[in-house]
C-alpha cells in the first residue's frame, strides 16, 4: 500500500495541520459523509441487518452523515447510485455491500472518482490489481462457525447436522467446513448433510430444505443465506434446534436457538472511517476475526449445556490469544482426497483459503 | 391526444402518490421535485434514466413484433439470459477478434440464442396450438434455470470464486459509453433497432404482411399469406432483440454472464409494449419514461428515506392509470365539454 | 436404499406437496374461476403476494391468523376487482393490465409490508393426518395446513356449481360465448368482474397460507412467481377444478424433489431439479394440445378482445 502523494494530499495535509494547530480543540468539521448500499432489505434479520447496525451507529457519531439505499441489484443501478452518492449527496467513503458489487461495478466507479474512498464487503483487493482508492474487508466468521459446530456437536442427539446455504462458494464452503470440523471435534461420527438452495433469498426453498433435513433426522441447524428468518422459525416449528448467523435470530425462537455466529462490522467500519477523517491512507486489504472484534457470538441460548458452553469458551480463549488454528493438514476432504498435507497449517489470514473448493470429511453434499 | 391521455394520467399517478407518501409523513412537493430531479434534472440524471432504458428498448420490442403479428409473448426474459449466455459462451469457445469486429459477433450470437428461443414458442403455437402466452413463459423460466446451471457449472471461470460467473470478455470487445458518458451504446443499438423495425413494419411488403396476419388473420389466409413463417419471422425477430439486449448487458455492464443477468428487464419491457400500444417508435419514449423512474427511485430513498418499494408502487399505479386512459381515447371532447357547460351546439 | 429411507423420501415428496402445493391450490382455483368467465389476469402474482401482506399484518395486528385470513381473502378481492373493473373498459388489454396490476400489487406489499419484515404473526393451526405413523418423516409430511381442506371444498363446490347452478352457467356462458349471456339480458362485463374479484378472493387464501403456515413469514421473496404458473396450471388442468388439485399437488411435489435429492446427497443440477414443474406442465402442453383447439375446455371466449 504505497503511498502516493498528488498536490492535492500535501495541501490537505498542510491544511490538517493549519487546523490542527491553530486550535487545540478539533472543532466541528466538516461531516464525513458516507454512503451504504444494500443488495436487499435493511432489516432481514440477515446479512443486511448485520451491515445497517453498524450503519445505524454510525449515524449516531458526531461529525458523521450516513447515506443508504437498499434493494439495489448487482447491476449498472448500482454504478449509479454510487455515482449519484458522490455527486448529488456528496459521500466521500462508500460502502458496496454486496459480493457482486466488486468487479465490475465498483471498480469502474473507482476509476473515474480516484479521490473518493470505496470499501467493499467480501471482495479480495489485490496489489496491484485493484485501484488504491479501493479496499476490501471481510471478517473470519468461520471461526464463529467452528464454535457454533462445537455447540451443535455437543447438543445434537442424532449425530446429524444441517448446513443450508445458499450457493457453493469459497466463504461458505469455508463456513460450512469449519462448523463440521468443530462438531467433529466432539464426536467424530457426527455428519452435517448440505443443501444448497441455489440463490441467497429464497424463503419456500429454504423453508423445503428445512423440512427435508429435518425429515432426514437432522437435528441442529446452521445456514449460509441472507436471511435466516425463515430456516430459524421452520426448525423452530419442527422442535429442532438452531444456531444463527449473519445477526442474532434469538427473538425469533427463544428455546430452539443454542448461539449465533454474528458479524460486528462497526469494528470495520471504524478502520476505514478513522483513516479518512484523519486523512491517513485508506486501508485496501481488511480482515479480522474473534480476535480483531470484526465477528462475535451470539448469547447462549437456554438449552445449551455446561459442558458445551466450557469446551466453546476454552477454545474461543485460544483463537483470541491466537493459539488456535482451524485449518491444518492432515486434512481430508468428503471424497477421500488430502487437501491439506500433513505438518502444513494455514493461518486465518492466507490467501489461500479464500479459494477454496473442497467440503472437509464429514459432509454429505458437492461443492460443484 | 396520443400523447395528452397518458400525459394526464401520470399527473394523476403522481397526484395519488403524493397523497400516498403524505401519510408516511413526506412532503408530497419534495418528493415530485425529487422525482423530477431524479429522473430529468440534470446530465447525471439523464445519464441514468438514459442507460436504464437501454435493454428496455429491446425487450419490448420482444414483445411488440410478435405483438404485429397476432401473438402475445411474454418471455423476453428467458430471451435475455440466453442471449447473455451465448454471448459469453461464444467468446470464450471461439477464438474472436478482441474489437469490434468481435463485439458484433458475440451480439449477433446472443441474438441467435434469443430468437431460436422465443421461435420455439411461437413454432410450438403453430404445430401444437399452444397459447404462446404460457409456453414464452415456460420457457422463460426454464432458460433462467439452464442459465444458472451452466454459469455455475460447466461454463463457470474458476477464478470467479465467490460470484459464479463465465470467462470475462476481452477488454477489447466491451462495449464503452458514448463519448466517454456512462451511458453505452446500447442505447443508440435500441433506438436504431426501433426506429428501423417502425419503418420496416410500415414501409416493407414483408412488414405489411406481418401486420395483416396480426390484424386480420381472414383476410391473410383468403390473400395466402404464408402465416407460419410470418409469425415464426417476428418471434424470431422478437428474440434476437431481446437475446441482443442480454449481449449487450454482458459486454458493456457485466462483462461476463452471471446471476445478475435476471434483472426483470424482459418484464418490464413487457409493460413498456403494451404502453407503447406495440409501436417500436412509441417503445422510445416509454422505455425512457421507465428508466425515469428507476433513476428518480435512488433519489427518493436517499433523500427522503422512502423504501425502495415506492418507485415500484409509483410505477404501478401510472401504468395502470395509462391503461385505464386507453379507455378514454376517441372520446369527443369539444361535445363532451360542451354538454358540461350546456352550451348550445349551433344548430 | 433402505426401505425406511424410501419412505422418508417419498414422505419429503408429499409434504413438499402439501406444504408447497396449497398456494398453488387457491391461486390455481380462482385463476380457474376468472378463465372460466373469459378474462384472463395475470395479475395474479401481485394478488398473492399483496393477500399474503395483508394476511400477515391482519395476524400480527390481531393476533389471531383467522383475522389475517380474512384480510387476506378482502385484500385479494378488492386488487382483482380493480383488474376485473379495468378489463371491462373499451380498449384496455387483459394481459397488459394483468402485469400492470402485479407492479402496482407487488408495489403496494412491498411498501406498506415494510415494518412487517421483522416480527412474527400468529399462525394458522395445523391438523396433523399422519399421527398413525411411526415415522417422523411422514407425521410432518402430513401436518396439513388448516386451510387446505377449504380449498378442497371450494374446489368441489366449483366444480358442482359449474355444472349444476345457475350462476355456474352464467359464469360459462360469459365465457364460452357472450353472444348468449347478452341475449338473454345478462351483463357479460357484470359476470366477468365478479368472477375475477371471486376469483381473487380465492387465490389472497393462497396468500395467507404463504406467510401464515409455509413458509410462515413475510419477506419480499416470498412468492417465487407462483401466481403466474397458476395461470399455466390452469391450462394444464384443463380449466376443471377437480384437476386444479391434482395439478397444484404436482406441482408442489416437482419443486420438493431438488431439496429432497440433496437431503439424502444426491447434489447434482439442483437448478435443472427446481425447474421441473415447468418443462412437465410444458411436456404435458406438447402431448395434450393441437392446433385449432388450444385445448379442450376452453373457454371460447378467452384471450378474445373484451
Amino acid at each position: 500500500m504505497s503511498i502516493r502523494y498528488t498536490r492535492r494530499d500535501s495541501l490537505k495535509s498542510l491544511a490538517a495541520l493549519g487546523a490542527a494547530a491553530a486550535s487545540p480543540l478539533a472543532f466541528a468539521q466538516k461531516p464525513l459523509t458516507i454512503g451504504v448500499i444494500y443488495v436487499g432489505p435493511r432489516d432481514d434479520y440477515g446479512y443486511n441487518q448485520a451491515q445497517a447496525e453498524a450503519a445505524a451507529l454510525v449515524k449516531k457519531m458526531p461529525g458523521m452523515k450516513v447515506v443508504e439505499e437498499e434493494n439495489v441489484p448487482e447491476t449498472a443501478a448500482v454504478q449509479k447510485t454510487m455515482t449519484g452518492m458522490i455527486a448529488q449527496d456528496g459521500a466521500t467513503l462508500l460502502f458496496p455491500t454486496s459480493f457482486g458489487y466488486f468487479d465490475p461495478h465498483m471498480l469502474v466507479v473507482a476509476q473515474k472518482y480516484p479521490d473518493i474512498r470505496f470499501a467493499h464487503c467480501g471482495g479480495m483487493w489485490t496489489e496491484g490489481k485493484h485501484p488504491k482508492n479501493t479496499a476490501s474487508y471481510f471478517g473470519y466468521i468461520d471461526e464463529c462457525q467452528y464454535l457454533n459446530g462445537v455447540i451443535a456437536g455437543h447438543m445434537s442427539k442424532s449425530k446429524k447436522l444441517g448446513f443450508i446455504a445458499a450457493k457453493p462458494i469459497p466463504q461458505v464452503l469455508r463456513n460450512i467446513n469449519a462448523f463440521t470440523m468443530g462438531a467433529r471435534s466432539v464426536d467424530p461420527k457426527i455428519v452435517t448433510t448440505v443443501i444448497f438452495t441455489g440463490d441467497w433469498s429464497m424463503p419456500v426453498k429454504e423453508a423445503e430444505a428445512t423440512n427435508s433435513l429435518a425429515d432426514q433426522g437432522v437435528d441442529v441447524f446452521t445456514m449460509h443465506v441472507d436471511s435466516p428468518k425463515v430456516i430459524v422459525e421452520t426448525a423452530a416449528k419442527r422442535g429442532k434446534m438452531v444456531c444463527g448467523y449473519h445477526a442474532s435470530q434469538a427473538k425469533l425462537a427463544p428455546q430452539a436457538y443454542l448461539t449465533g455466529a454474528e458479524w460486528n462490522w462497526l469494528t470495520a467500519y471504524m478502520t476505514f472511517i478513522d483513516a479518512a477523517k484523519a486523512g491517513k491512507p485508506h486501508p485496501n486489504f481488511v480482515r479480522g476475526g474473534l480476535k480483531e472484534g470484526f465477528v462475535k457470538m451470539s448469547p447462549y441460548g437456554p438449552a445449551v449445556g455446561d459442558a458445551a458452553k466450557k469446551m466453546a469458551d476454552g477454545i474461543k480463549a485460544q483463537m483470541v490469544a491466537d493459539k488456535f488454528d482451524l485449518f491444518k493438514g492432515p486434512l481430508k476432504d468428503n471424497k477421500g482426497a488430502t487437501v491439506i498435507a500433513a505438518g502444513k497449517t494455514f493461518k486465518q489470514t492466507d490467501i489461500e483459503l479464500e479459494k477454496m473448493n473442497y467440503l472437509v470429511e464429514g459432509v454429505v453434499g458437492s461443492a460443484s | 391526444m396520443i400523447v395528452l391521455l397518458p400525459a394526464f394520467a401520470i399527473a394523476a399517478a403522481l397526484l395519488v402518490f403524493g397523497v400516498i407518501v403524505a401519510f408516511a409523513g413526506v412532503s408530497p412537493v419534495d418528493v415530485w421535485t425529487l422525482l423530477f430531479k431524479g429522473a430529468f434534472g440534470d446530465w447525471y440524471s439523464w445519464q441514468n434514466t438514459l442507460q436504464r432504458s437501454a435493454p428496455l428498448m429491446l425487450t419490448a420490442l420482444c414483445v411488440a413484433l410478435p405483438a404485429q403479428a397476432g401473438l402475445v409473448i411474454i418471455g423476453g426474459e428467458g430471451a435475455l439470459v440466453l442471449g447473455g449466455l451465448g454471448c459469453a459462451a461464444f467468446a470464450q469457445l471461439v477464438p474472436l477478434p478482441a474489437n469490434i469486429v468481435g463485439t458484433v459477433m458475440v451480439c449477433i450470437a446472443g441474438a441467435m440464442a434469443g430468437a431460436a428461443w422465443i421461435a420455439l414458442a411461437g413454432a410450438l403455437r403453430q404445430w401444437r396450438g399452444i397459447n404462446e402466452t404460457i409456453s414464452s413463459l415456460l420457457l422463460a423460466y426454464i432458460a433462467i434455470g439452464l442459465f444458472k446451471h451452466l454459469v455455475e457449472g460447466v461454463l463457470r471461470d474458476p477464478a470467479s470464486l465467490n460470484k459464479p460467473s463465465t470467462h470475462a470478455l476481452p477488454d477489447g470487445m466491451l462495449i464503452s459509453g458514448i463519448g466517454g458518458s456512462d451511458v453505452h451504446w446500447g442505447f443508440v443499438i435500441g433506438v436504431v433497432a426501433c426506429i428501423l423495425f417502425a419503418l420496416w413494419l410500415r414501409w416493407t411488403p414483408s412488414g405489411f404482411s406481418l401486420r395483416v396476419v396480426g390484424g386480420n388473420p381472414r383476410t391473410a389466409q383468403l390473400v395466402g399469406l404464408p402465416a407460419t413463417k410470418l409469425v415464426l419471422l417476428a418471434c424470431a425477430l422478437g428474440g434476437a432483440c431481446a437475446g441482443t439486449a442480454g449481449a449487450i448487458e454482458v459486454a458493456a455492464v457485466h462483462t461476463n454472464a452471471n446471476a445478475s443477468l435476471v434483472a426483470g428487464y424482459g418484464y418490464a419491457g413487457i409493460l413498456v409494449a403494451f404502453i407503447a400500444r406495440q409501436q417500436p417508435i412509441a417503445i422510445v419514449p416509454v422505455a425512457i419514461l421507465f428508466g425515469g423512474f428507476g433513476a428518480a427511485g435512488s433519489l427518493l430513498q436517499r433523500r427522503l428515506g422512502l423504501p425502495d418499494a415506492s418507485v415500484l408502487l409509483l410505477q404501478g399505479i401510472a401504468f395502470v392509470f395509462i391503461l385505464a386512459s386507453e379507455a378514454l381515447r376517441g372520446t369527443d371532447w369539444l361535445a363532451f365539454w360542451r354538454k358540461v357547460f350546456g352550451i348550445e351546439v349551433a344548430a | 436404499m433402505n426401505a425406511d429411507a424410501i419412505v422418508t423420501f417419498v414422505a419429503a415428496i408429499a409434504g413438499g406437496a402439501l406444504r408447497v402445493g396449497a398456494p398453488f391450490l387457491f391461486v390455481s382455483l380462482g385463476e380457474c374461476l376468472t378463465e372460466k368467465s373469459g378474462r384472463i389476469n395475470l395479475g395474479l402474482e401481485g394478488v398473492l403476494v399483496f393477500s399474503a401482506m395483508a394476511g400477515f399484518g391482519g395476524s400480527y395486528w390481531s393476533g389471531s391468523p383467522w383475522v389475517g385470513v380474512l384480510a387476506a381473502a378482502c385484500a385479494g378481492a378488492s386488487l382483482a376487482f380493480l383488474h376485473g373493473v379495468l378489463c371491462s373498459l373499451p380498449r384496455v388489454n387483459d394481459v397488459a393490465t394483468g402485469i400492470a396490476l402485479m407492479l402496482l400489487g407487488l408495489g403496494l406489499a412491498f411498501y406498506l409490508g415494510k415494518p412487517l419484515i421483522q416480527p412474527q404473526a400468529a399462525q394458522i393451526p395445523s391438523i396433523s393426518l399422519g399421527d398413525w405413523s411411526d415415522s417422523a418423516a411422514v407425521r410432518s409430511a402430513l401436518q396439513i395446513n388448516a386451510l387446505v381442506p377449504v380449498g378442497l371444498v371450494i374446489a368441489v363446490f366449483l366444480w358442482w356449481a359449474f355444472a349444476n347452478t345457475r350462476w355456474g352457467l352464467l359464469v360459462r356462458m360469459a365465457g364460452d360465448s357472450s353472444s348468449a349471456a347478452r341475449a338473454l339480458g345478462y351483463s357479460v362485463p357484470g359476470i366477468r368482474i365478479a368472477a375475477t374479484a371471486a376469483g381473487g378472493m380465492i387465490a389472497g387464501l393462497g396468500g395467507a397460507c404463504l406467510t401464515l403456515f409455509y413458509p410462515g413469514s413475510w419477506s419480499e421473496g416470498v412468492s417465487s412467481g407462483q401466481g403466474l404458473i397458476a395461470v399455466a396450471l390452469v391450462i394444464f388442468a384443463r380449466w376443471s377444478p377437480l384437476r386444479c388439485v391434482l395439478a397444484a399437488l404436482m406441482f408442489g411435489g416437482a419443486g420438493a424433489v431438488g431439496p429432497a435429492l440433496q437431503s439424502i446427497g444426491i447434489g447434482w443440477g439442483y437448478h435443472l431439479f427446481n425447474i421441473v414443474p415447468y418443462v412437465l406442465t410444458l411436456v404435458i402442453l406438447v402431448a395434450t394440445c393441437r392446433p385449432g383447439k388450444t385445448a379442450t375446455g376452453a373457454p371460447g371466449e378467452l384471450g378474445a378482445p373484451s
